[in-house]
């Protein structure tokens, strides 16, 4: 074990001229000891204590890993080695907290396969967690081996300390803090836990569940839930729960794919009462305002998406606004947070060179407006508070000694690294200026000269000080040794020296003598421009961020909810039937008074509903817009939660609201006997948080699947259990008998007095179990994906033997077959207009089945389970009138007050009555027509889509367009071929939201 | 599992016989309708006008002094339009889309100018009278997948088979032009990856090869090349299926080139930034899908319904059609949605009439009531471009009035008197 070590041992003293290099205490010497504990001095510096304080011409003392003092002046103790470092920079060393540096690759993650035999339970042998997603048994520091062809990468870039863990999994457990300066693993690592890590991602988890991002956040709080229990029981060994309980004390660092991960992530620690460190996917300037709320602590990759290449304007045809505008904002996510008080470290971008790059993104953040103090504390102190450490990240007495040593102030343009300390080691990247820069005479017997020094590049460069003085200066070193040379008209002198602790010095001191007279001597008019110089931050002016930021965000939205509209026609969905030439007047969101001539007051908005029709807004009872992902997985997956996934700016909300829809029940998908919880949303375009679309007061909802999706008849090689409408059945009695076993175990328990608790082990608080409860207990509605009769008649009687209702059934497309016995369970009808040939058991399905089931006294709703029929559900309603001729009002309840009253909403909307949410939509025709528009949808009054600025704004997004391109092809930086990717959209059998790729697993053609 | 499949297969022949395809013994008739609104399909209407057909032709279409002989039936003011053309349609060579073996639209392989939709087309389809039950009484039934899928064949939508079903037998071969860019679904990282595809030329090379060697060839041994000279002798036309501005202008360019005067262009929202090339090029263009969201972003909401009449008004012959074939049968709502985007009521029916005869090249016959053409039409009680108004009780093709209740109208009546009860 030590052998292999020795080589490190050596690398480390062979590039650090001073190594302070400790040997492991416990080790065996061969040969003799050479432990030093030599004072080492560092003179003439000017060093940057932390982010805010800097001590100019100052002395630091070093002692083995430690800084032993700083001081102003030049004052080294007498028994010390000293070094010269005028000139040079000295900044505390940067700690990457995003690395898996030293740690062995993490599993490459296999293809997914909805096609071959499901893994239903984890793969991972030994006494494990039972999801393969959950490591958090995983102990980065018993991995970790010294890499140091990727430390001295690292350390190319000013960084010292690196924070490693594995990037697989979804507790992916502890991550080692180290040194990168190349020691034995024994002296590299600085804390062997440091922090725990987790993600959205399962990583190469061959279990299928979970597989969306609603299912990942179920585990995280299932898995959590799980870890207290274990604390108390004696029933079982899980070194995964064990290490949860073990660690919970350390940060908690979790790394999202976007904004919207970054704000559930702070939803669930609140659920726990704790907080995460987030690490962004630098897209937080899309959201903001609502990113810099949660006041979480973030850790944002740097770097900027290159220009699309943009050849002509056939290439501009298919690469999107959203894409180009990601480009021009995107160098400002850093400085945005800085504005907003957002505390962040930063790190590298993920893409290959991303690390290479790390100090040139570094520069190019801080010219996009992040202050130099900001951009240091990045990646100083904020990572070692994050940390806990208070000997990392800041120079002081007593602390590492582990910095950076640069030419010139870290964002100044030519700025190098010249060296990394880590621990008191000394490696040397582009090494010190062979010669101090400054203002220089030299002088040789009676002749005088006077120039300036400077490095360059690398490169010693001369320089008249005298602007009037025509004399050439050159240098030329090699080694140790170099040549000056002085042209004077025709006369040519060289002068030979030898450089010496910075300096150069003739071999023979007689010769001729060169002093430095002081700092590089600058003329009045060179200062202005060294002033300009380096001042830049903020040489770029912060582009207008659209919200949401896509090209719909672009619109100018009016948030005045109160209006009157003037003389429509209003399908009323009451009573009253269709009102002509009448006044609807819509206060604070609500619907105020229906009447005529009824009048405005100044602060209403007045619309003019001549010639037109006035209807409250569609209703979607199944849609899947607005969501990250929608299936799960898992038979039973009543754990997961749609509103887990809500994507607020998804532009589907907006086409939506141009095709007079308002309200939507989202729905989990259809692979699983019992799907997950429902999020019943307003579609409000442009808003911050995904909750802000949720109804407040709403009813819970869960889906139920049955027949050939959740028996999985198109994979040939399905294991899962049911595979049958047989066995279909048996999953729900068993569910509720399970769900009322584990009621009474809580109610037992729940019935024990305090002394009797403490000695009991609680019930294991099982998510899947509570939701399931939740539907037997009547507290959460049922939205049941059917489509044979017998399944349909199969689940009601399940219900009735459990004592409870179904609430919906949804697509139904047999419902006409049992529509009595519906009548008679009391349960409503979700379907398809005229959907069928798709599936088997879609075979007889026929387009009267509304007209139907609505006849039959069920209540009937139309809805569409896709983001492009949802905008055209008034046409879907309209064709119950050519199958089996439906009265126009009765149609139109189809897609407004039924799928209201199916919502358990109708007492707030579906129809337009006082009192009501004024969800109004106002339609160039009457709404079943297929030749009606909407013109303006509003929710809660205000209005969100209107046809009226239709044109303006599709011109203001031409126009963006146009100069974003246009920016594109000025810039000078790399561009690279591309296209926007197609947008994902979801229907029930969606799991990848790209529509041809579903169709694959929907065709039986990947298997 | 053999077991399963066989009493699929027993149950599917069983429903077969409930779809009465065609009605037997139903010979074209002789009829003079009055007082109807005959939508002619050339952009016309003719209020209150006479429609009179004889021996399957029609006769009669507009305003007449003189009585013709013969039954005179008052409409009353009902619609009298043109039958509707499905083009490039899976009809009749799908029948449950999740049942392989239901399915014969796509053969294996890239190359498949040879294979014929025509004889796999199943004129007992069940889904073939739910088209007619909305006035789609003829339709192109086309081959997929592949880069050149294979020749589709024009049907009318009353037949016992498939011989008798052909009204353009081989019309068109079906090429599907690669583009630039690949879709590739990462099933590890469960992303989209979308890259420039590497095999474009090569995969573009195969098909200009397929028609340069059958120029070249003269030994007629090879089927492949057999079948692409039917379209170098202009026997059959093409149409090119693509969706990427600069593949459409390489396509269009290459058959124009090779002779292929009047290629059509089969398309959806990529069409609309090169309108002028197309309209230059003299292309007709039919549109796939208008009940589609807009293909990025930042486009219009209303860019697939409003995207016809731009084309309409640019002078392309347009021409609208309706993705697969499971809910082809919307296709006249497709062309009403256009209507309120811009188009003219009687412009969008020709798009789903005449201009697709014209595309197909069956327009001497089809596609308007005008006289002499084929007496295929129908009757409607309101408007056929609206759902409320698209109540058809009579239908014709050439002359035979064809069946329109059907299974599904069957057990609508079946449940209806059983909830009556």
């Amino acid at each position: 074990m030590k052998l292999k070590l020795k080589p490190f041992v050596l690398a480390a003293l062979a590039c650090s001229t001073s190594g302070q290099a400790t040997s492991i205490p416990t080790d065996v010497t061969n040969g003799n000891v050479d432990n030093r504990n030599t004072i080492m001095a560092l003179t003439n510096a000017t060093v940057h204590l932390n982010a805010n304080k800097t001590i100019e011409n100052a002395t630091l003392l070093i002692q083995n890993d430690r800084i032993l003092n700083i001081s102003k002046g030049n004052n080294p103790p007498a028994k010390a080695t000293i070094k010269d470092y005028s000139g040079m920079h000295i900044y505390p060393g940067f700690i990457n907290l995003d690395s898996n540096v030293g740690l062995p690759a993490a599993a490459k993650r296999e293809a997914f396969s909805w096609g071959g035999p499901e893994t239903i339970n984890s793969t991972t042998q030994g006494a494990y967690n039972s999801n393969e997603a959950i490591k958090a048994s995983y102990d980065a520091a018993e991995f970790f081996t010294t890499d140091s062809k990727s430390n001295k990468k690292m350390r190319a870039q000013g960084f010292t300390n690196a924070l490693s863990h594995r990037k697989d999994g979804i507790m992916r457990g502890t991550a080692v803090l180290t040194h990168l300066g190349d020691q034995p693993e024994e002296l590299s690592v600085v804390k062997a836990k440091a922090a725990q890590h987790y993600s959205f991602n399962k990583g190469s988890s061959k279990q299928d569940y979970p597989i969306s991002l609603m299912g990942s956040v179920a585990l995280i709080r299932q898995t959590w839930l799980d870890a207290e229990w274990y604390a108390q029981q004696n029933d079982m060994l899980d070194f995964d729960l064990a290490a949860i309980n073990t660690n919970n004390k350390l940060p908690k660092i979790i790394t999202t794919a976007n904004w919207q991960q970054t704000l559930l992530a702070e939803k669930i620690a609140n659920e726990f009462g704790t907080k995460f460190v987030v690490k962004t996917s630098g897209d937080s300037y899309q959201n903001l305002a609502a990113v810099s709320a949660t006041e979480q602590t973030l850790i944002v990759p740097l770097g900027q998406p290159k220009a699309p290449q943009i050849n002509d304007e056939l290439d501009a045809w298919n690469v999107s606004y959203r894409d180009l505008k990601k480009w021009e904002v995107a160098p400002f996510n850093p400085a945005l947070l800085e504005q907003q008080g957002v505390s962040f470290a930063l790190v590298p971008s993920s893409s290959p060179q991303g690390l290479d790059s790390f100090l040139k993104d570094l520069r190019t953040a801080h010219e996009h407006g992040l202050s130099e103090a900001g951009a240091l504390q990045a990646i100083t102190s904020v990572p070692a508070q994050i940390l806990g450490r208070n000997d990392l990240g800041s120079l002081d007495e007593g602390h590492y000694a582990n910095f950076v040593v640069t030419t010139a102030p870290l964002l100044h343009k030519d700025a190098m690294v010249a060296e990394t300390w880590t621990a008191g080691i000394r490696h040397s990247i582009k090494g010190l200026p062979k010669m101090k820069s400054g203002h220089y005479q030299l002088t040789q017997g009676d002749k005088s000269y006077q120039f300036n020094l400077t490095t360059e590049k690398g490169k010693i460069k001369l320089a008249a000080s005298d602007e009037e003085d025509e004399v050439k200066y050159n240098i030329k070193a090699a080694g140790n040794f170099a040549t000056l040379t002085v042209t004077d008209e025709d006369d040519e002198q060289q002068f030979f020296g030898a450089i010496d602790n910075r300096a150069f010095v003739a071999v023979d001191a007689d010769d001729w003598q060169m002093t430095r007279l002081g700092d590089v001597k600058v003329s009045d008019d060179d200062d202005a421009d060294n002033d300009k110089a380096k001042t830049t931050p903020s040489s770029k002016e912060l582009p207008s961020i659209p919200f949401p930021f896509n090209a719909y965000g672009l619109i100018e939205g009016d948030d005045n909810d109160s209006v009157l509209i003037k003389n429509a026609t209003v399908w009323t969905n009451e009573d009253e039937g269709i009102l002509t030439n009448t006044d609807v007047l819509v206060v604070n969101g609500k619907i105020k008074s229906i009447g005529s001539d009824l009048s405005a007051k100044q602060e209403q908005r007045v619309i003019d509903g001549t010639g037109m029709h006035l209807t409250s807004g569609i209703v979607d009872e199944h849609a899947h817009i607005a969501l990250l992902s929608v299936n799960d997985i898992a038979v039973n997956s009543s754990m997961v939660r749609m509103k887990d996934a809500i994507n607020p700016h998804d532009v589907n909300i907006y086409r939506n609201l141009a095709g007079g829809v308002t309200m939507a029940q989202l729905l989990h998908g259809s692979a699983n006997p019992i799907g997950g919880q429902s999020a019943l949303i307003k579609l409000k375009w442009g808003v911050e948080h995904p909750e802000d679309l949720l109804i407040d007061g709403a009813e819970g909802f869960i889906k139920f699947a049955l027949g050939e999706n959740v028996k999985r008849s198109r994979n040939q090689e399905s294991i899962r259990y049911p595979l049958t409408r047989m066995g279909v059945e048996q999953v729900y009695r068993d569910a509720f008998t399970q769900a009322q076993a584990y009621e009474k175990a809580w109610k037992d328990y729940n019935k024990l007095s305090s002394r009797a608790k403490k000695k009991t082990t609680a019930p294991r608080k099982d998510l899947v179990m509570d939701a399931t409860l939740e539907v037997i207990n009547q507290e959460r509605y049922v939205s049941c994906h059917s489509y044979v009769q017998s399944e349909i008649n199969m689940l009601m009687h399940v219900a009735e033997d459990f004592g409870f209702n179904v609430n919906t059934f949804t697509h139904i497309l047999e419902g006409y077959k049992v529509a009595d016995k519906m009548k008679a369970h009391g349960v409503g009808a979700s379907t398809f207009s005229d959907w069928w040939a798709f599936k088997w058991e879609v075979n007889y399905a026929i387009p009267y089945n509304a007209a139907l089931m609505n006849n039959a006294g069920v209540v009937t709703a139309i809805n569409s389970d896709s983001a492009e029929m949802s905008r055209r559900l008034n046409q879907e309603a309209a064709k119950s009138i050519k199958y089996g001729g439906l009265s126009e009002q009765e149609a139109w309840k189809l897609v407004t007050l039924n799928p209201a009253k199916l919502l358990r909403l109708d007492d707030r909307v579906g129809s337009i009555k006082v009192g009501k949410d004024a969800d109004l939509v106002l339609w160039s025709d009457n709404p079943l027509s297929i030749y009606a528009k909407a013109e303006k949808t509003m929710v809660e009054g205000v209005v969100y889509y209107d046809r009226e600025q239709q044109d303006e704004i599709e011109q203001t997004i031409a126009a963006e367009r146009s100069r974003l391109i246009d920016l594109t092809k000025n810039s000078k930086g790399a561009k690279a071929p591309f296209q926007s990717k197609p947008m994902k959209t979801y229907e029930c059998e969606s799991i990848t939201g790209h529509q041809h790729i579903d169709h694959l697993f929907f065709t039986g053609a990947v298997q | 599992m053999k077991k399963t499949i066989m009493t699929m297969g027993l149950s599917l022949m069983a429903l077969t016989a409930q779809a009465l395809t065609p009605a037997p013994g139903k010979e074209a008739v002789d009829k003079i309708f009055i007082n109807a609104h005959i939508h002619v399909g050339n952009g016309k209407v003719l209020e209150n006008a006479q429609l009179a057909m004889k021996d399957g032709k029609i006769v009669r279409a507009g305003y007449y002094k003189a009585p013709l002989t013969g039954n005179e039936i008052d409409l009353k003011g009902k619609h009298i339009y043109p039958g509707f053309i499905l083009a490039n349609t899976n009809l009749g060579l799908a029948e449950i889309d999740a049942v392989r073996a239901s399915i014969d639209g796509q053969e294996t392989g890239q190359l498949n100018p040879n294979v014929r939709s025509i004889v796999a087309y199943n004129t007992d389809s069940e889904r073939i009278p739910t088209m007619r039950f909305n006035g789609i009484l003829l339709a192109q039934t086309t081959p997929t997948g592949g880069l050149v899928s294979g020749t589709s064949s024009v049907v009318q939508l009353d037949a016992w088979n498939w011989e008798d079903a052909a009204v353009k037998m081989d019309d068109a071969m079906h090429v599907n032009w690669p583009a630039e860019w690949a879709n590739r679904f990462d099933w590890s990282t469960f992303t989209m990856q979308l890259r420039q595809d590497k095999n474009y030329q090569q995969k573009v090379e195969q098909i200009k090869s397929l028609f340069s060697d059958a120029k070249a060839d003269s030994s007629n041994n090879n089927i492949k090349l057999n079948a692409a000279k039917a379209v170098l002798a202009g026997k059959k036309n093409v149409f090119i299926h693509s969706n990427n501005p600069k593949a459409i202008i390489e396509a269009i360019r290459y058959f124009q080139a090779l002779g292929v005067k009047h290629p059509v262009l089969v398309t959806s929202q990529g069409v609309e930034p090169i309108i002028d090339f197309i309209k230059a090029a003299g292309v007709g263009v039919i549109l796939d899908s208008v009940h589609a969201l807009p293909q990025t972003t930042d486009d219009s909401v209303d860019n697939a319904y409003a995207l016809a009449a731009k084309l309409n008004e640019a002078g392309i012959l347009t021409a609208l059609s309706y993705p697969g074939s499971m809910s082809s049968r919307n296709l006249a709502f497709t062309a009403g949605t256009t209507v309120a985007y811009g188009n003219d009521k009687e412009t969008a029916l020709s798009m789903i009439t005449l201009n697709v005869a014209k595309l197909l090249g069956i327009d001497k016959d089809y596609g308007s009531l005008e006289l002499g053409k084929s007496a295929t039409f129908f009757i409607s009680e309101g408007d056929a471009l609206d759902m409320r108004g698209n109540l058809i009780k009579e239908a014709y093709i050439d002359g035979r009035p064809i069946e329109l209740h059907t299974r599904q109208q069957q057990l609508y009546e079946r449940y209806q008197e059983k909830y009556q009860d």
